[in-house]
């Protein structure tokens, strides 16, 4: 569906995309995440036709966005990160517009309109002037601009940043069903966002791929990371040898504290927490002294993104 | 190109600029035509459109400072640059919309020699030849001014520099008398313009080699001439500022002449300036 090859694009001496190369699939919505300057709207600009590549090829349904953007450009929706919309129109107008400049005609135009305006929920505004339209609004006007035509994959850059928590809750479901129809290409530094709506999460920092995978593989990239950490009655050594015992634990941090209790934080192998959890527990029983307090620490997207970007760009901010 | 012809016409009559523009216009043939044509007595609309064309270092970037500066302010440049149309398309819709607010006064104008031709003797192929020199001034204009406002986001600034521009152009004659024109001095003028076209160049394309290389050779050819051949230089810049004047070439017709080579320089300047105004479109995505 979209082929990405070996794509860089330079402003001057700076590499925003360095040698960016993946592939994404019919039907599914994709994540695209990264810091901020990772090169993430860069990227989605060149994917479009706004930006012309320093090299690499970028092929939307077979054809070459460069070489044919016309037959290319058809088969996409784009909402930049700040949305193109004419102030001093109306949404029905500017629907209007965008539908013939994708060659819309007559009543096929009027269905399309009719039927986006209803997808983005902007039926009762579509005669208001989007300059007095809030944030949230404008957003929607956006996204159906994309819509419109019928394109197969829809790009999104950064659609909920700067909405208020319920606008962010009523654009993550339109991004959910336009994924049920559409190929859904997203952008955002938010990963509860991307872990919450993205069956595929694309990993970029400095201009390169690091990740690619489902959320949940990701996850387990970082096993590592997995732990238990508790809080027993009972000492350094005591804490040693029922750890040693336990099997699925590689490593531990120990930190005593003032009022008597032992803070502990282990590593585990397994991915079945809770067996280890049941273990500690029985073990420590045994011997009669007690857990204060027990939680298991599974690694999220958050840490997986850390772990990857970290050392690499130092601007990881999220 | 339909889309965006439609969009633009429609918001110009959505907004202030068409009323505006119309209204200065009509405002200055109206004044003229009251001068000339009702308080002197004199038969010849075509005076008229002769006195009025300084109007246009006014009319013409109010017209024109928005048509691409405020797409870049707004950022729906990168719609226009998402849409399946090409740029020439959208470059060519929007000069075809501009026309469109320009010829709607001047159909209003049209009327004038008809009206004082009921009074009196009006030669009316003059008057409508002047007309349509007229128009075809103020187009090759508007595609200049097109190609500035393509060259910043600031609608402002889109003004400034096109009101200048257009007074230099409007005295170019006047000033051409003022220049010297002997050979060293014509030398010495396309210097400096080849060192100017150099830093524009290298504004433009941020490509040093390819400006400092276009310039080096543009002065190497000029004095490779000047030493070969210095009669060639006499006079030569004065004659290019008066050949480049856009209104010089207008006052043959006011005079009475229909001439042909005036219409075409004026199509070579619109089509020019076209082309750079779509160039400056592409290279923003090469920036």
């Amino acid at each position: 569906m979209i082929t990405v090859e070996h794509l860089t694009k330079c402003y001057g001496d700076f590499t925003a995309v360095s040698d960016l190369s993946f592939e994404i699939d019919e039907g599914h919505v994709y994540g695209f995440l990264g810091p901020n300057g990772a090169g993430k709207s860069t990227t989605m600009n060149i994917m479009t036709g706004c930006l012309s590549a320093t090299e690499g090829c970028v092929r939307i349904n077979g054809h070459d966005i460069f070489e044919e953007p016309e037959q290319a450009k058809r088969a996409i929706g784009y909402l930049p990160e700040q949305p193109p919309l004419y102030m001093n129109e109306t949404p029905a107008e500017y629907l209007r517009f965008v539908g013939e400049a994708k060659g819309l005609k007559g009543r096929e135009l009027q269905r399309q309109i009719e039927e986006v305006l209803r997808q983005a929920k902007i039926g009762h505004v579509k005669d208001r002037l989007i300059s007095a339209l809030s944030k949230g609004y404008r957003q929607r006007v956006g996204i159906a601009q994309a819509l419109l035509g019928n394109p197969e994959v829809i790009i999104l850059d950064e659609p909920t940043v700067g909405l208020d928590p319920i606008q962010i809750i009523e654009i993550r479901d339109l991004i959910r069903q336009l994924g049920e129809t559409h190929t859904v290409i997203l952008s955002s530094h938010i990963l509860s966002e991307v872990q919450a709506i993205c069956e595929k999460v694309l990993i970029i920092s400095q201009g390169k791929l690091v990740a690619f995978d489902r959320p949940e593989n990701l996850e387990k990239l970082l096993l590592a990371s997995n732990g238990i950490s508790f809080t027993a009655e009972a000492s350094e050594e005591e804490i040693g040898e029922v750890l040693g015992g336990i099997s699925h634990i590689a490593e531990w941090e120990i930190q005593v504290q003032e009022d008597g209790g032992t803070k502990v934080f282990a590593r585990t192998e397994s991915e079945n927490v809770k067996d280890i959890c049941r273990e500690l527990f029985f073990a420590f029983a045994d011997r009669k002294k007690a857990i204060l307090e027990i939680s298991s620490r599974k690694a999220n997207l958050e840490d997986v993104f850390i772990e990857l970007t970290e050392g690499e760009s130092g601007v990881a901010e999220e | 190109m339909i889309a965006v012809l439609k969009h633009e016409l429609s918001g110009y009559f959505h907004s202030l600029t068409a009323y505006i523009f119309s209204a200065f216009l009509l405002a200055f043939v109206g004044i003229g035509a009251l001068i000339y044509n009702i308080q002197s007595a004199v038969a010849n609309f075509e005076y008229v459109l002769g006195y009025v064309c300084l109007g246009f270092a006014v009319i013409i970037p109010i017209l024109t400072m928005r048509v691409i500066a405020e797409e870049r302010k707004q950022k729906t440049d990168q719609l226009l640059y998402s849409l399946p149309i090409r740029t020439s398309q959208i470059v060519m819709g929007k000069y075809f919309a501009l026309l469109t607010v320009y010829l709607v006064p001047l159909c209003i104008v049209a009327v004038y020699p008809l009206i004082f031709a009921q009074f009196g003797e009006v030669y009316l192929p003059t008057s409508y030849g002047s007309l349509f020199a007229f128009f075809m001034m103020g187009a090759a204009m508007i595609a200049a001014g097109t190609f500035i406002s393509s060259l910043t986001e600031n609608q402002g600034f889109a003004a400034g520099i096109a009101v200048p521009v257009i007074l230099l152009n409007y005295y170019s004659v006047t000033l051409a008398e003022y220049v010297s024109a002997t050979a060293s001095g014509s030398a010495a003028a396309l210097i400096v313009t080849a060192v100017l076209l150099g830093f524009v160049i290298r504004h433009l394309t941020k490509n040093r080699n390819l400006a400092y290389g276009i310039s080096i050779l543009i002065m190497l050819a000029v004095v490779i001439i000047y030493f070969a051949d210095s009669s060639r230089f006499e006079g030569l810049v004065p004659d290019i500022m008066t050949k480049l004047s856009l209104f010089e070439r207008f006052y043959t017709f006011v005079n009475g002449v229909f001439d042909l080579t005036a219409i075409i320089y004026y199509i070579t300047v619109i089509i020019f300036f076209l082309f750079l105004s779509v160039q400056s479109l592409e290279k923003r995505r090469y920036n």
